[in-house]
């Protein structure tokens, strides 16, 4: 398959490369005395006034056009950025999928009228956004949706459950993935998006809690929510393709690579101490080390072409799944080092950090397409399906 | 000019080195006829200064002529000729003979002798260029001691203290493991793309339960891991030949053998798993791939020792992030 061979080094553009120094300036003091257990949240922690002051520093919608309140920077500019965001462990969680993939779509697809409306304020961190994908019945079967909306004289009007919403109960906005016509055997025809403010009459968001304690995401209910016409992103019937391409956006990025990296730095400094030092963690920091690069690399080769405006919606799916998969090796391999000591003098905030991310782990592989979806994925562009 | 050089070398493998040529060679232990064929067309003399009658390329413009000697696996020391025909030009010697040249670390001992275990190539290459941590020395394998070694191809050997003595003796000295590793990273990336390529197309081609294997869940997702790391491979071999000089960067290197060597022993068991009996036999050509896969991985360093000199220079040499260190490793010009 032309697809393996297909990708070559890219180094990321000087003047991208550059913000990476005010950025790390600006972290190291932001997150100086926040204990590692909290940093390893990543783009699960959830700060607004962190993403306002990102927002105030220009550091939102980077790749967004000036004309609505962005940066007008590539797509390298905002990988240096997450990189670095989430390296430091930052708090990106209220802005991430605004930044990420909402703010793109509605670039993408949205009227003027809807870009100068939603785009301004995600720019300033202030408008935070949530996807509506799965339902109880709908999950890698994504195109099996049933929530629907359906045409009133002034608008929609949208009834139907979703769930797994990510921050649904801290965001402004859900873009949502609905039937707008024929019924759930007609798969991907007759879906489309549309984007719900979430304050409106109808609308109810329920945290679900999560197996380490937290509640990040939820379930939401629509019970004869009133939609403007103007609700609807992008063409009536075109859901599934556009929700096809937002997923490029998802699953290449950095952040499918550096999910349980703070425990990673909290284990280095560790194991840069006489006491922690030993031979097998040598070479294990080796190993993980030897994994992360080429997908580093990787990762950064598919942003080039992200910036040529090309969806590699395959070698994204091949960089999710082996980067998932490292990101799940580095607590399991680092319980084992630290657990098969015969000192058990383990650095407390250390077994913490082990602890969340053992926690949060299964979930690096379900979000964004499971392993199961991605393969297959995979074996239709290698031509097997 | 990588690709120029390439598809020559491609067009001449495709006539030249065939599957039962390799089969000979191995059988044989003669692959004259073949060097003379790949030599005469230059393709040693790649890294040789142009003022030395070389192409002057650099490492990196040579990663798809080496990956190449891995997807036709080439039983001559072709990667390994390029890379001592260059350390001996930039050593100044001049008139460097016409044979094939293979790469090892050798330790002299005590009585001038020179042993070096498990030569790469060593069954069919004119003389070796070995290294110990002071010296080099260019070495004819004419009236060597050379003995059987793990791959086919390979030699252990042994030269008297008076063969060392007649041989070339360098003041420079160099760390083999480190070429054959960044040689043999390139390697694998050509063979796990080669391997991965025949596997995909058995699978469509083999019919059980009435259909293409290929079309049942548990093979596909088997050929899409098989996938993912033959990409993984071929992302860690360009970055193992990121070098504007001929000589490739060691943390580089670690993560390129690191990696194609952990690519080359999953690639290898799932390319089995799917081809089944056929695959296991002589006759079927994925044993000719699926072995060197094995012997690339070993030689110059398994997986483990270059996690090892990563984790030093990350644990020992370094501050701060280990991202700083990825960054360092693969944000390059290359």
């Amino acid at each position: 398959m032309s697809t393996l061979d297909s990708l070559n080094l890219t180094r990321i553009p000087a003047d991208d490369e550059a913000l990476r120094t005010e950025v790390r300036a600006f972290l190291s003091d932001a997150m100086r005395e926040v204990p590692a257990h909290i940093r390893a949240k990543s783009w699960s922690g959830y700060d607004p006034a962190f993403s306002r002051e990102l927002g105030r520093r220009g550091w939102l919608g980077i790749t967004f056009p000036k004309a609505y309140g962005g940066g007008g920077r590539n797509a390298f500019a905002r990988y240096v950025l997450v990189e670095e965001f989430l390296n430091f462990g930052a708090p990106v969680g209220s802005h991430w999928i605004a930044d990420r993939q909402s703010g793109p779509l509605i670039l993408k697809y949205g009227t003027e009228a809807q870009k100068q409306f939603y785009l301004p304020p995600i720019c300033r961190g202030e408008s935070f956004f949530c996807i509506g994908m799965s339902e109880p019945n709908s999950g890698s079967d994504l195109a099996s949706v049933k929530t629907r909306a359906t045409k009133t004289d002034t608008g929609w009007s949208l009834s139907g459950q979703k769930i797994w919403t990510t921050n649904a109960h801290h965001c402004h906005y859900m873009i949502a993935l609905v039937r707008t016509s024929g019924e759930a055997q007609d798969r991907h025809k007759g879906l489309s998006q549309v984007i719900v403010d979430l304050s409106l009459p109808g609308v109810t968001v329920r945290p679900i809690t999560d197996l380490s304690g937290d509640s990040h995401f939820c379930e939401v209910f629509f019970d004869n929510v009133q939609l403007k016409d103007d609700a609807l992103i992008g063409a009536e019937g075109q859901g599934w393709e556009q929700v096809t391409a937002e997923l490029a956006f998802e699953r290449s990025g950095p952040e499918r690579l550096y999910s349980s990296i703070v425990l990673f730095d909290e284990w280095l400094a560790f194991i840069r101490t006489p006491q922690g030092r030993t031979p097998e963690s040598v070479r294990l920091a080796g190993k993980i080390v030897s994994q992360l690069a080429p997908l580093r690399a990787m990762s950064v080769a598919i942003t080039e072409k992200l910036t040529r405006g090309e969806s590699p919606v395959v070698e994204a799916a091949l960089v999710k799944d082996l980067g998932t998969g490292v990101e799940q090796l580095i607590p399991a391999a680092i319980a084992d080092d630290v657990f098969s000591r015969e000192s058990q003098d383990i650095p407390l905030e250390l077994l913490h950090t082990l602890n969340y991310v053992t926690q949060v782990a299964p979930s690096y592989s379900l979000r964004g397409g499971t392993r199961d979806i991605l393969r297959g994925m995979i074996a239709r562009g290698l031509g097997l399906r | 000019m990588d690709d120029l050089f390439s598809d020559a070398l491609r067009q001449l493998l495709d006539d030249q080195c065939t599957p039962a040529v390799v089969r000979q060679i191995e059988a044989s232990g003669d692959g004259a006829a073949l060097w003379v064929q790949i030599d005469s067309s230059g393709f040693a003399d790649a890294l040789v200064p142009e003022a030395h009658g070389g192409a002057g390329l650099v490492l990196q413009d040579v990663l798809g002529v080496m990956a190449l000697c891995g997807r036709y696996t080439v039983p001559v020391p072709v990667a390994e000729t390029m890379m001592a025909r260059s350390l001996l030009a930039h050593a100044g010697v001049v008139g460097v003979p016409h044979g094939s040249i293979t790469l090892a670390q050798g330790q002299r001992a005590a009585d001038g002798s020179l042993a070096c275990a498990g030569v790469q190539l060593g069954r069919v290459a004119d003389a070796v260029l070995v290294s110990d941590d002071q010296h080099m020395w260019l070495l004819s394998t004419q009236d060597a001691q050379r003995t059987p070694a793990s791959f086919v191809l390979d030699a252990d050997v042994h030269w008297s203290a008076q063969q060392v003595t007649a041989g070339l003796q360098l003041t420079q000295h160099f760390d083999m493991r480190l070429l054959l590793g960044c040689i043999n990273a390139a390697q694998l990336s050509g063979a796990l793309l080669a391997v991965f390529n025949k596997t995909l197309q058995y699978a469509n081609d083999r019919v059980q339960f009435g259909k293409p294997i290929g079309k049942f869940q548990a093979i596909q997702h088997q050929l899409s891991v098989m996938a993912e790391h033959s990409f993984a491979a071929h992302m860690a071999a360009q970055l193992g030949c990121a070098s504007d000089t001929v000589v490739p960067d060691r943390v580089r290197v670690a993560v390129a053998k690191a990696r194609t060597s952990e690519a080359a022993l999953e690639v290898a068991a799932l390319s089995h798993s799917i081809h089944g009996a056929i695959g296991f036999t002589h006759e079927f050509d994925l044993q000719l791939f699926t072995r060197r896969l094995h012997a690339w991985r070993q030689a110059g360093g398994a997986e483990s020792y270059w996690h090892s000199v990563l984790g030093r220079e990350l644990v020992d040499h370094r501050n701060g992030l280990v991202l700083d260190l990825i960054r360092s490793a693969t944000d390059v010009t290359a």
